[in-house]
């Protein structure tokens, strides 16, 4: 089967800006760990898509990689939101904002 | 052993007792203070008298002491010497001579102030710059005894820190001076420039054509700093005010020493002025002015110190006449005469004012002549040799300069008239000084005083007394510095006319002053202006004191100021808006990052 | 057109995983969100099998939509989500707050795309539609135990840390010491 190679990489690029959007315009922080997911998806499509370009097995073998970053950091992203919630009642992220001035 | 070889010793022993005085502050007691600051001084003038006759043995061929090399420059090397010739004889003689009784006098009347220690190291210091302004050899020397007195000057004016009005004074007659003193530095420059040293010697025999106008100029400024040393117009405004320090630093320093720097300045250059003589005429027509315009002011002064002040001024005016008179010898003879009188006259004001507890004012006295018969009697004296009574000291000295300067080509009758009519004038103001402080009712209760006044405050006046009297006995040949003497040949009323003019003041003065009943001052519109210095205070205070203090203000925030201000308000102001930015939200952040980011994309790819 | 049909079907993944993403990014309540992430994740899996790399494929559905997303679905659960949440989630989501995000999304998805777009080569031949093989497990495995063996034990490491960290963040605060244990 035949794919165009420009369009896989549009995709990407689609995907990606997706997931900005919706980092940048939520508010709440459990959706915006969503929104990075899809981000961190978008990569991975670009990885495989290089992968199959070249005809090679590292594009798989950095998407792997990339799904045990995702986990690592969802599983501590998650514990830190439940520690959020815990302490201001909300998962609003505009709360956590001591560091300004 | 060359007593000359001992010349040295003479400035330096009062130095010494300076620094032991000074470095022993506060662990003396005042016997051993007035034992070191008398004591040096004592030692000092007998030194000069046995020199002063081995001198005058010898020939009187001036004679050098080269101490040390100063500054080693090439070409131009200056070396510490010190120079004895008649001129700085008879100036070392009158300083140690009549400093000796001054701080002997000053020992016993200073004795119970708690600051006597010091008083002896500034005295001390003085007599060390004075002595060094006659005897060094070169125009630097001479500089540095100028600033030196000047200092010691400030130092004893504002001696009685306690009182802001006496620092003001001591600040006033520094300020002052240091006008006359920087004119006199820029007219050493232009000498040295000229003479390519500043050696004294090289510098009067020098042969070197130079220009007259560069000449002219160094002398006009030499004459700049020798008018504000010695009080005259236009820079004679600090002497009056600088009379708020004891009353033994005005005999010293105001009367017999510091005052008569710029006499002796003028007088040990005069072959340089010789050759610009336009600068004698005027040296003669400002002693002559100050001598008439000090006259009218001690006419109106309540101060009996004051009235001395102002007599000083005058006198010296008369030093300057002789010397722009071209009678060199003359004006240094009066110098001489006038030190003992003046001296003696202070001395003895001093002497009353202890004794009326510090009071100051003459129509606050009267009718001392009962109370203090032997201080009366010295005043008296002092007074008759002020006013050139016919045998006294002044007679003789005022006589040589007035002769002269009928006869003298930059002279003339004009200027002799006007110092016929200082004779009168000074005639009036010392009897009205005479009359009012001796005669008539006291105006005052005389009580004993809280302690007994102390022998030692009469006999250091008993050699000024005489001297004062017999004074003008005294010989002085200046063959070898000035030129064989010359007597000029005057008519006899020219002569006489001098004291024909006292006289007449004297008559005047009984007319007026001898008091029938308690005297008052005047309190007309023209007494103030007289008493007040004839208005130059304010003069100067409108022209220079009141446009810089102006300025001062106006500049108070100046423009580096603003700008360091500015750097500080634009940092805050930067900061204020920037700190915008950072509100700790991540959203903000993470926008603000991408944005930057999609701009940099965006020009690299429209660069591209 | 002629479009072969592993084409097409790579272009409905495709739209589908696009689709799929907007509904989660726009979505008020959190389950729902995380139903369309699951479908978005197949639909790219769907893709990736459509483009020779069928273990990557496989790993994305086991372990990404299988363990990550149920560890989100865990999460929910403990959040304890009440209708006040619901109701303070749509007062956030106003249309104010997608219009900057949504400029600068555009302004950088422009940029990335005309980058794509604008290179000339993908491959050695000079045809933009290029060829796919199949790249298979044993591939995979080969590299992974042969070159890329040392990033694997790293990648063991971050695991380990994000176990760590993950169990010590969630643990129960005790109940006496709540007010310092809350700053922790």
């Amino acid at each position: 089967m035949t794919v165009p190679i420009e369009q896989g990489f549009v995709l990407v690029a689609l995907l990606w800006a997706i997931g900005l959007v919706g980092l940048l315009s939520r508010k709440n922080t459990f959706f915006m760990l969503m929104s990075m997911e899809i981000m961190l998806n978008a990569g991975a499509l670009a990885f495989i898509l290089a992968g199959s370009l070249w005809q090679q097995a590292d594009g798989q073998v950095i998407y792997i990689l990339i799904l045990s970053i995702a986990a690592a950091e969802v599983g501590l992203g998650l514990a830190l939101l439940i520690r959020l919630r815990q302490h201001y009642g909300d998962l609003d992220i505009d709360k956590l904002d001591e560091m300004k001035g | 052993m060359n007593m000359q070889d001992l010349l040295f010793l003479v400035p330096l022993l009062p130095l010494v007792s300076s620094i032991i005085l000074l470095l022993l502050a506060g662990r003396l007691s005042p016997m051993l203070v007035a034992v070191f600051g008398v004591g040096s001084m004592a030692l000092a003038a007998i030194l000069t008298l046995l020199i002063g006759i081995e001198f005058i043995r010898m020939g009187g061929d001036p004679f050098q002491q080269v101490l040390f090399n100063w500054l080693p420059i090439a070409g131009a090397s200056l070396n510490f010497g010190l120079h004895l010739d008649q001129l700085s004889l008879v100036m070392m003689g009158v300083i140690t001579g009549v400093g000796w009784m001054i701080h002997w006098y000053a020992a016993a009347y200073m004795f119970n102030d708690k600051d006597v220690q010091r008083f002896f190291v500034y005295m001390n210091l003085f007599v060390f710059a004075m002595l060094m302004l006659v005897l060094g050899d070169s125009l630097v020397l001479l500089y540095l005894g100028w600033e030196g007195v000047g200092l010691c000057s400030f130092l004893l004016i504002g001696f009685w820190q306690h009182k802001a009005d006496n620092v003001v004074a001591a600040k006033k007659a520094f300020i002052v001076t240091r006008v006359g003193d920087t004119a006199m530095m820029i007219g050493l420059l232009i000498l040295f420039s000229e003479f390519g040293s500043l050696h004294i010697t090289t510098i009067v025999d020098s042969t070197l054509e130079v220009s007259q106008s560069n000449l002219w100029l160094a002398c006009l400024l030499l004459v700049g700093g020798a008018v504000g040393k010695s009080a005259q117009l236009p820079l004679q405004t600090w002497l009056p005010d600088a009379m708020a320090g004891p009353t033994p630093v005005s005999a010293l320093i105001h009367a017999a020493t510091m005052v008569t720097a710029g006499v002796y300045l003028i007088a040990r250059m005069h072959p340089l002025f010789l050759q610009v003589e336009g600068i004698l005429t005027l040296v003669a027509w400002i002693g002559a002015l100050t001598l008439v315009l000090a006259g009218i002011a001690a006419l109106a002064q309540t101060d009996i110190k004051r009235i001395l002040a102002y007599s000083t001024m005058s006198q010296i005016g008369y030093m300057f006449l002789g010397l722009g008179a071209l009678a060199f010898d003359g004006a240094i003879f009066h110098l001489m005469t006038h030190a003992f009188f003046k001296a003696l006259l202070f001395l003895t004001a001093g002497s009353i004012i202890l004794k009326m507890h510090h009071q100051q004012d003459i129509f606050k006295m009267g009718g001392l002549f009962k109370s203090l018969p032997l201080t009366s009697t010295f005043l008296l004296i002092g007074l008759l040799a002020l006013v050139a009574f016919p045998g006294s000291s002044g007679f003789f000295s005022k006589e040589a300069i007035l002769a002269a300067t009928y006869k003298a080509h930059t002279a003339g009758p004009t200027l002799w008239w006007i110092g016929v009519l200082g004779a009168f004038l000074t005639s009036l103001y010392s009897f009205r000084l005479l009359f009012i402080v001796c005669f008539g009712p006291a105006n005052h209760d005389l009580k004993e005083p809280d302690y007994k006044p102390s022998s030692q405050l009469v006999v250091p006046l008993l050699p000024l007394v005489t001297l004062a009297v017999i004074g003008g006995f005294i010989s002085l040949d200046f063959s070898l510095v000035f030129g064989p003497a010359h007597h000029p040949n005057i008519p006899l009323w020219i002569e006489w006319m001098p004291v024909a003019a006292s006289l007449v003041g004297f008559i005047l003065a009984w007319v007026l002053y001898f008091p029938r009943k308690a005297m008052q001052a005047n309190d007309g519109l023209i007494s103030h202006f007289c008493r007040d210095g004839l208005g130059f205070d304010w003069l100067y205070e409108q022209i220079f004191t009141k446009p810089l203090q102006l300025f001062a203000r106006i500049n108070k925030s100046d423009v580096i100021d603003h700008f360091y201000h500015f750097v500080g308000w634009f940092n805050f102001s930067l900061n204020e808006i920037l700190v915008v930015s950072q509100n700790g939200k991540l959203r903000w952040y993470l926008f603000g990052t991408l944005a930057g980011c999609a701009l940099m994309l965006g020009g690299l790819l429209w660069w591209r | 057109m002629n479009i072969e049909s592993g084409q097409l079907l790579f272009y409905v993944s495709a739209s589908i995983a696009v689709l799929a993403s907007l509904f989660v990014v726009t979505n008020k309540t959190a389950v729902h969100a995380l139903l369309y992430l699951v479908v978005s994740l197949l639909a790219l899996a769907m893709c990736f099998y459509l483009l020779g790399a069928p273990f990557a494929a496989a790993l994305q559905i086991i372990v990404y939509a299988g363990a990550i997303m149920v560890l989100f679905v865990f999460a929910v659960m403990i959040f304890n989500i009440n209708q006040s949440d619901i109701d303070r989630e749509q007062r956030w989501l106003t249309w104010q707050s997608w219009v900057g995000p949504s400029l600068l999304a555009m302004v950088l998805l422009g940029e990335i795309v005309f980058v794509i777009l604008s290179q000339q080569n993908w491959a050695t031949n000079s045809s933009s539609v290029v060829q796919i093989e199949l790249v298979d497990a044993r591939a995979v495995g080969s590299l992974l135990f042969g070159p890329y063996l040392l990033a694997v034990e790293i990648a063991s490491f971050l695991l380990l840390a994000g176990l760590v960290g993950g169990y010590h963040l969630a643990k129960e605060i005790p109940k006496k010491n709540t007010k310092q244990g809350s700053r922790q």
